[in-house]
Parts: C-alpha cells; sequence; structure tokens
C-alpha cells in the first residue's frame, strides 16, 4: 500500500488484504489536502435549488462569491436561486456585530424581490460574533409576512454532514403549512434530488407514468408551497442518503410518513426504485404501470449498452464521490458496461455504508474515507484504472494521469439518473475512456511500450 | 431572462452585495503562494474555505491546485488553532515534503485571535520545523479587502520574511506583478528577456498553473520563484510594482526593508503602458531597446491602424480588479472606443478613481468597494447599453439578457479557455486583444449587416 498519513490509516482499506473497520465521520486531519467542504457548503448546496426562496449568506464576501451559482440545479419556474446575495461582513461589524446589517439587506431584499420565503445561512464569524440570527429571522418574519429561517451551518461546526442536517431542520420549519390543498392517497415526496441537469424532471414524469403524485420535491426545481404541503404526502422517497435521511426521519417522527432509501443511478437500483415506490401503494394499476415503464425502459437502454460495453469491457474505474450511496450505485452502473471498480471512495460515507462497498467489490478494491489527491494518484496507479469518476478537484488529477474522467457531481452537463441518465453516464464514460486523446498519454504510451516487450 | 430580477432604476443599497464583483483574501494568497517553487499554500481556518479555494483555482485554471487546511473543529474555535497549526505542520512536512509552507489566516483564525507570529516562532524555537525548511504566513482575513489584497499580502509576507540586503548590490531588478494570469507573468518576462536584464519575478505563476500534461501528478510543478532568488530581491538595483493595489506593498517594503528603491507603475496592458513598462527597465538597467521588441510593437500598432474604423466610436464596460481595470481603459481608449463604466468589488482608493478618469475622461462612471457589485453593473448597463463588457465570467448572465458580447478577462474565467496560455500584456498581449474585440465587432457585424451591406473584404 501507498503512505498513509498516520492519523488516516484507519479510514484506507484494501479489500481481501486489511481487517475491515474503516473509521469514517470524522474531521480530516490537519494538514492533508483534503477534498472535503465545510458544514455551510453542506448547507448551501442542499437548500440552494428551492428556486423561489430567498438565499442570504450572512458572513464575509468568500462564501457568497464561491457558491454562486455553482451548482447546475434547474428551475421551470423562477430563478432567484441563481443569484447570489451577501450581507459582506467588513471589520466593523465584526467588531460591533451583523444583526443591524442582516436586518437590512433582509428587509431590502424581501421588499425587492417579494419571495416566497427566506434563508439566512450562517458563515463561520457569525456563530463566533455571536449574532442572535434566530431573533433578527423572527423579527422579519413577522414584519413581513413570511418563513424567514437561519441556517445554523458556522463552516467550523462539523462536516459537510452536518450541514446537511441543518438544511434539514430549515426546510423542515417550512413543511405542515398547507393543509388545505387536495393531495391524492397515491402520493410521495422526492427528497435528496437536487435537479442536476434536469434529473427531477425524468424522475417525477416516471412516477406521472406509473400514476403516482408527486407533491414535492425537497430541493430539486422546489418550490416553497410544494413544501408546505408536503407533509401531507403518502410516502418520502430518499435519494443521496447522506442529506436528506435526517428530513425524512423527522417527518417521519412529526407527520408519521414512512419512508424508503432509493438510488436513481444504474439500472438495478433505478427499477428497485420505482418497484420498491409501487409496491407500497399495494395497487394493481400502479403496479401494472410500474412493470411496464420497468420493461420499455430497460429494452430500448440495454441494446445501447451493448454497443459501449464492446469497447469497455475489461477497463477498471476508480471512484472518489461525495455521498457513499452514489457510490454504491456507480459501481454496480460500471458493472454493465464492463468495468470493474478498483478504487471507491466518498467524502461523507458512514460505516455501514463502507461495509456494503465492501459486500460489492471485488478483491483487491481499495475503499477509503475522505482521501487526498496524492493518495488518490497513487491508488490509481497502483491499480491501474483507466477511468476516475469524481468532481471539480478530482478532475484535472485524472487528467494530468492521463486516464478518462467522468464528473459525477454539481458539475454534470447530462442526467444521469433514470433509465436515460444511465445511456448517458455510459456515453459519457465511453467517449472519455475511448477519446484519442489518450493516444498522446505518457502513461498510456509507456503502458503500451509495456505490452509489446 | 436568467437576471429578471435586476430592476432598471438604481436605487442606494445600504446593507446588501448583490453578484458580487470579487472575493475574498484568502484564495488571492493561495495563488501567490503557489507562485513560489515547492511552496505549499495552507489554509488556517475551516476545511470549507480550503475547498472553495482550491474549486475556484482548479475552475479557472482547469489544473490541480494543492493545499492544506488546519481543518478547524468546534474545539479550536474556542480554545484557538495553535495545536491544528503545529500537527498541520508536521503532517505536510512528512507528507507532502514541500520546501516552504505558507499559511494563510481565514476570517475564523483572525476573529479567535491566533497569533501565528508567536505560535510559528515557537514552532521554529521548539524544532518543529525541519531543518531547511521554512513556513511562512500572512494576515489574510475575509472582511477586509478583497482577493487582490490577499494576494499582495502574501507576495509581501515572502518578501518580507526571506529578502535580505547582503550588502553587495547585484545588477539585476524585481519585478512584483499584480494578480494576473500565468501566461501574463510569462510575458512580462518575455520582455525582459529580450531586453538581456537579469531578473527576478515574484510571485510567477507560469508553469505551475498552466503546466503541460506529461502523465504525472506532481504537488510542485516546475516553476514557481525560488527561495534562493527571492532572498536576492534585497539586492536588486530597483524594483518595479506592476499595478499599484495588488504589488506596491511588496514593493514598498523591498524599500523599506532593503533600501531597494521602487517604482509603482501600471500592468503592461495596452501600447503606451507597454512602452512605460520598457522605458523603465531600459533606463534602469542601462540597456537599448532591441529589434525583437521593436518589431512586436510595430506589429500590434500596425493593426491598431489597420483596424481601427472598427474600433472608433464603440462603447465598453468594464468590471474586474482593479489593476486590470487600469490597463482595460487604456487599451480600449487607445484604440478609440469610449470607456462607460468601471467597476471594481476591490476598493482600491481613490487615486483609483483619479487614475481612470485621467485615462477615460471625467464622463466615465467609476465605482469600487461596497455595493459596487454585478447587480449594480447591470443596472448601468440597463441604462446605457455598451457595444462590449470586458469582464469576468459572472458577466455572461447581463450579456445573455442584455444581448452584449462579452470577452472574458480576469478572475474567474470558468467557461473559456486560453486566458492562462495568451497574455494580454506586452506588445502581443495587445495584439491578441485587440484581434479579440475586433473578431466580436466584426462577427456582430456580419451576423446583423442588411443582406446588401454585407461585406466581403473588412
Amino acid at each position: 500500500m501507498v503512505e498513509i498519513l498516520e492519523g488516516r490509516k484507519t479510514q484506507v482499506f484494501e479489500k481481501g488484504k486489511d481487517g475491515f473497520e474503516i473509521s469514517c465521520g470524522k474531521a480530516s486531519v490537519a494538514g492533508s489536502v483534503s477534498q472535503r467542504a465545510c458544514v455551510f457548503c453542506g448547507s448551501r448546496v442542499v437548500l440552494y435549488p428551492i428556486a423561489d426562496a430567498l438565499h442570504l449568506i450572512h458572513g464575509p464576501i468568500g462564501c457568497a462569491s464561491y457558491t454562486w451559482d455553482i451548482r447546475g440545479s434547474m428551475s421551470s419556474g423562477p430563478e432567484l436561486h441563481r443569484m447570489s446575495f451577501s450581507t459582506d461582513l467588513r471589520e466593523n461589524e465584526v467588531i460591533y456585530g451583523g444583526e443591524k446589517k442582516l436586518r437590512a439587506a433582509l428587509v431590502e431584499l424581501i421588499d425587492e424581490y417579494r419571495p416566497k420565503a427566506a434563508f439566512v445561512y450562517s458563515t463561520c464569524i457569525v456563530g463566533i460574533i455571536g449574532d442572535d440570527v434566530g431573533a433578527v429571522c423572527a423579527s422579519v418574519a413577522a414584519e413581513k409576512g413570511i418563513p424567514v429561517l437561519p441556517v445554523n451551518s458556522e463552516g467550523f461546526k462539523g462536516t459537510k454532514k452536518d450541514g446537511y442536517r441543518a438544511a434539514c431542520e430549515a426546510v423542515f420549519k417550512l413543511t405542515g403549512r398547507d393543509n388545505l390543498t387536495p393531495v391524492s392517497k397515491f402520493s410521495i415526496n422526492i427528497l435528496g434530488d437536487f435537479n442536476l441537469a434536469g434529473e427531477t424532471w425524468i424522475i417525477k414524469e416516471y412516477y406521472r407514468r406509473m400514476g403516482i403524485e408527486v407533491v414535492s420535491c425537497i430541493t430539486g426545481d422546489g418550490r416553497v408551497d410544494e413544501i408546505s404541503r408536503s407533509h401531507r404526502a403518502a410516502l418520502n422517497v430518499v435519494q443521496c442518503s447522506g442529506s436528506m435521511t435526517y428530513l425524512a426521519k423527522m417527518m417521519k417522527d412529526t407527520y408519521g410518513i414512512p419512508f424508503k432509501r432509493v438510488s436513481y443511478f444504474g439500472i438495478e437500483d433505478m427499477s428497485a426504485a420505482l418497484y420498491d415506490v409501487a409496491s407500497f401503494f399495494e395497487d394493481d394499476e400502479i403496479n401494472a404501470a410500474t412493470g411496464k415503464l420497468v420493461y420499455d425502459e430497460v429494452s430500448t437502454l440495454l441494446p445501447m449498452l451493448a454497443e459501449y460495453r464492446r469497447d469497455l469491457e475489461g477497463r477498471k474505474a476508480a471512484i472518489y464521490v461525495g455521498g457513499s450511496f452514489k457510490a454504491f450505485s456507480l459501481v454496480k452502473a460500471l458493472r454493465h458496461l464492463g468495468m470493474a471498480t478498483v478504487v471507491v471512495g466518498s467524502q461523507t460515507g458512514s460505516e455501514e455504508d463502507y461495509n456494503y462497498l465492501k459486500e460489492i467489490t471485488d478483491e483487491g478494491t481499495i475503499i477509503c474515507d475522505d482521501t487526498n489527491p496524492l493518495e488518490l494518484s497513487r491508488f490509481i496507479l497502483e491499480k491501474g484504472a483507466d477511468l476516475l469518476i469524481g468532481g471539480v478537484k478530482e478532475r484535472p488529477i485524472a487528467y494530468k494521469m492521463g486516464i478518462a474522467f467522468c464528473d459525477h457531481n454539481h458539475e454534470r452537463k447530462e442526467a444521469l439518473a433514470g433509465f436515460e441518465g444511465m445511456r448517458n453516464f455510459a456515453r459519457e464514460v465511453h467517449d472519455s475512456v475511448m477519446s484519442p486523446v489518450w493516444k498522446y498519454s505518457p502513461a498510456r504510451i509507456a503502458a503500451r511500450k509495456g505490452e509489446d516487450e | 431572462m436568467l437576471l429578471r430580477h435586476t430592476p432598471e432604476k438604481i436605487v442606494e443599497r445600504s446593507a446588501l452585495t448583490i453578484n458580487p464583483a470579487k472575493t475574498c483574501q484568502p484564495v488571492g494568497a493561495m495563488y501567490a503562494a503557489l507562485g513560489v517553487h515547492k511552496c505549499l499554500p495552507h489554509s488556517h481556518g475551516s476545511q470549507g474555505c480550503c475547498s472553495y479555494h482550491r474549486s475556484a483555482l482548479t475552475r479557472h485554471y482547469k489544473e490541480p491546485v494543492m493545499a492544506t487546511t488546519s481543518s478547524f473543529t468546534e474545539g479550536a474555535s474556542v480554545f484557538g488553532g495553535q495545536a491544528n497549526i503545529l500537527e498541520a505542520i508536521n503532517n505536510v512536512f512528512n507528507l507532502y515534503d514541500p520546501d516552504i509552507i505558507a499559511v494563510h489566516t481565514t476570517c475564523l483564525s483572525e476573529v479567535i485571535g491566533d497569533d501565528l507570529t508567536q505560535i510559528l516562532n515557537k514552532a521554529e524555537g521548539d524544532g518543529q520545523i525541519p531543518r531547511g525548511k521554512k513556513v511562512i504566513h500572512a494576515s489574510t482575513p475575509s472582511f477586509k479587502g478583497s482577493h487582490i489584497t490577499g494576494f499582495s499580502n502574501m507576495t509581501t509576507s515572502f518578501v518580507d520574511h526571506f529578502a535580505v540586503n547582503s550588502g553587495k548590490k547585484i545588477k539585476q531588478i524585481n519585478i512584483l506583478p499584480s494578480f494576473i494570469e500565468p501566461s501574463d507573468m510569462s510575458e512580462i518576462k518575455h520582455i525582459v528577456e529580450e531586453l538581456e536584464v537579469k531578473y527576478v519575478m515574484l510571485p510567477d505563476t507560469s508553469d505551475v498553473v498552466n503546466g503541460p500534461m506529461d502523465g504525472k501528478f506532481r504537488m510542485y510543478p516546475k516553476g514557481g520563484t525560488t527561495l534562493e532568488s527571492i532572498k536576492t530581491m534585497g539586492d536588486s538595483i530597483t524594483s518595479f510594482a506592476l499595478g499599484r493595489t495588488g504589488a506596491m506593498a511588496a514593493a514598498k517594503l523591498l524599500d523599506t526593508k532593503c533600501k531597494v528603491p521602487c517604482d509603482i507603475l501600471d500592468l503592461p496592458i495596452s501600447l503606451k503602458a507597454t512602452d512605460v513598462f520598457v522605458d523603465a527597465v531600459r533606463t534602469a538597467a542601462g540597456v537599448p531597446v532591441p529589434e525583437s521588441l521593436m518589431l512586436e510593437r510595430g506589429q500590434y500598432l500596425d493593426v491598431m491602424i489597420d483596424m481601427n474604423q472598427y474600433t472608433a466610436g464603440k462603447t465598453v464596460s468594464l468590471v474586474g480588479d482593479p489593476d486590470m481595470l487600469v490597463g482595460m481603459a487604456a487599451f480600449c481608449v487607445e484604440n478609440d472606443m469610449k470607456v462607460l463604466h468601471v467597476i471594481s468589488g476591490t476598493a482600491p482608493g481613490p487615486k483609483f478613481e483619479r487614475r481612470i478618469k485621467e485615462i477615460c475622461g471625467e464622463d466615465v462612471i467609476v465605482k469600487s468597494g461596497a455595493q459596487a457589485d454585478m447587480f449594480y453593473f447591470h443596472q448601468l448597463i440597463k441604462n446605457e447599453k455598451p457595444d462590449l463588457v470586458l469582464g469576468n465570467t459572472y458577466c455572461k448572465y447581463i450579456c445573455r439578457d442584455e444581448d452584449i458580447p462579452l470577452i472574458r478577462m480576469g478572475f474567474p474565467i470558468y467557461d473559456r479557455i486560453g486566458h492562462s496560455y495568451f497574455p494580454v500584456v506586452g506588445y502581443r498581449g495587445g495584439l491578441r486583444l485587440l484581434e479579440k474585440v475586433l473578431d466580436v465587432f466584426m462577427d456582430r457585424q456580419d451576423r446583423d449587416a442588411k443582406e446588401e451591406k454585407f461585406e466581403l473584404v473588412m
């Protein structure tokens, strides 16, 4: 195994070689080039797709600058979420407090944009200087007559996961407010899909074809009014387990709505998700519609995948993503393309998640929590991966090493969820792995020479 | 209409920034530190900051950007980050083996009051820093200044820690560029090399964030100013700061600390500013201007004259960072374009506004600092629509809504390539920029011309 920081040794395992008691969910070791972000980042990415709410970042300018429209969450209507609003705290407020500035900013914004609700994100120094964000929000809410919700997302208060939790707590306050609008008995909420590249729309359409009403999407293409009546849906369907399970649990405890965890990536997981939801309603029509949907979609998809598979068979992949649930689906999806996963890791996986990963991967696969570029590049080299699946910071590492890359994070350009997402995924992986550009990659040239000799 | 929410009427805002035209200090500090060879930037704060800055730089340069973090937790925020930084130093030298760790602070570590000078001195005294290795720091709170201030503070910190006056003058000049692209740093070096003058440039991100693909992932690419050469900066005959906001502080420090006199110039964007720079270097070093530079100058001038009718009278709005804006304005004016608006989120002081008005005339609207954001910029444009916008990627929302061509300049540029490979400084940079401007205007003319006015020869 490659050299690993002493404090990280229990966060990296090789299946078949090491004992398996991964430690995870801990803060990054000080001094590592961590690929992780902070609490604020977690809250911000989760809530941001609510398109008719105001998102005000209370802090110095950086936190607003770096999160301005960085995630391709699409909206079918209002696009207020794509603006960047900041109180731009300066030295003066750091000394005397930022409450006055926050209040003024909120009032100006609400008067100008008339949003349906407002989220106020606390950043690191707000937690230190001790602004009473809750009190400001409450008083503005009373004055303006809309929900103004503090998000307790001070960056240092944990990991990105804690940010998801803070986001769930904030969004939960929007639920339970509309008891009048009729809601079907065959109804669900889609939790944990963010409509990247229009993915929520794909999934929503599947449910429509099954005869199921989607009451709200939290938060992809999200709307405040829909969330207000979300508590009356019959079932919560949770994707991206890391970010939204907490909300599902709160809604279960408060409103008695059961929830199911699903994944929309890959053929098995996508089909299983739909069947799972259908079986919940115990309705013949829904069951029949679901069976037909899956049959139709899969029978169109499989021949297409076979074409890609011909070229990709036997290639190896490395995966490093934010949530571990996505990693599960990717391991399975890659198998459909004839590709084995040789390295797999996540920023926020739990022990349970890593145990599951161990079950579904082959002997010799490296499983890691919160890795860094140096480790990752060595794992890739050692295992001879042809492809890396990751996010923005991983892309140039893959390219510099001369291997293919697929963005399965905020910057995906094509929908990767659903059956058509699987086809897009296959095409993207195929196009990157098979690109003629790798003919000129020094690493490949060296490898070819090695084979010839 | 992405920005359907922007009203035409300009209202004074008291407390609010909408769509910022700046970002915070640490990212500038990180970028400056990448311009020193075998130096690893280190962010003293929560890990989100480091992640954001690396993402921002990665998106801009399409290159791996390495930096470490103190990974503050709730405990560190209560009891101080001393334990974190000491652990970090130990880990970083053990695993990543840089020659220098360049620590920059964040709003969090500034507010809780970590005294890095004292902490790092103690670490040095206790033998926690390996022999021959260096740890320096710069104070870069996000609630003061902007990314340009952070860049300046980190550059100044390198001078502060390493430059010495040995008492023996070296016949070389110091060049301190403001926050510019690696391609621009290369072009400035090219000019000085053509003049055959020995120099030290600090920082120098060329060959760091625009490196080649060679099949290896390198923590430390081949470029960057070396520690040895930074030390000699105290013995140089003179320093040139290229850009008042981003480069002056380091040059001034070389003056007060090492008695190296300094000259504060504009960035050499535009023929005139490049002439000034070439002349200043020539005079300081006592060298003639070679044919090769005269050729570059002549070619740019030739195109300026040939194509003058296509730029004459066109109106332009500029947004970006102060030092770049001065150059961009000069470029526009020398090509007979009229600058309508100049907006910078960074507050560079009153001299900036005076300088812009000197270049553009009294009619230009200049605003910087608080509320000088993209929202305001858009409102100005709604009131007077320019033929062209020069600014960073975020201008694309405005330009799409208002149907105005955009040429990307400044930081960040997330959606086009070229900026890290091709310069805008110097004569060759001027020629490139003019080509881009002409392409834009002439494409529009071809698109919009009536059939009978559609020309083959332009």
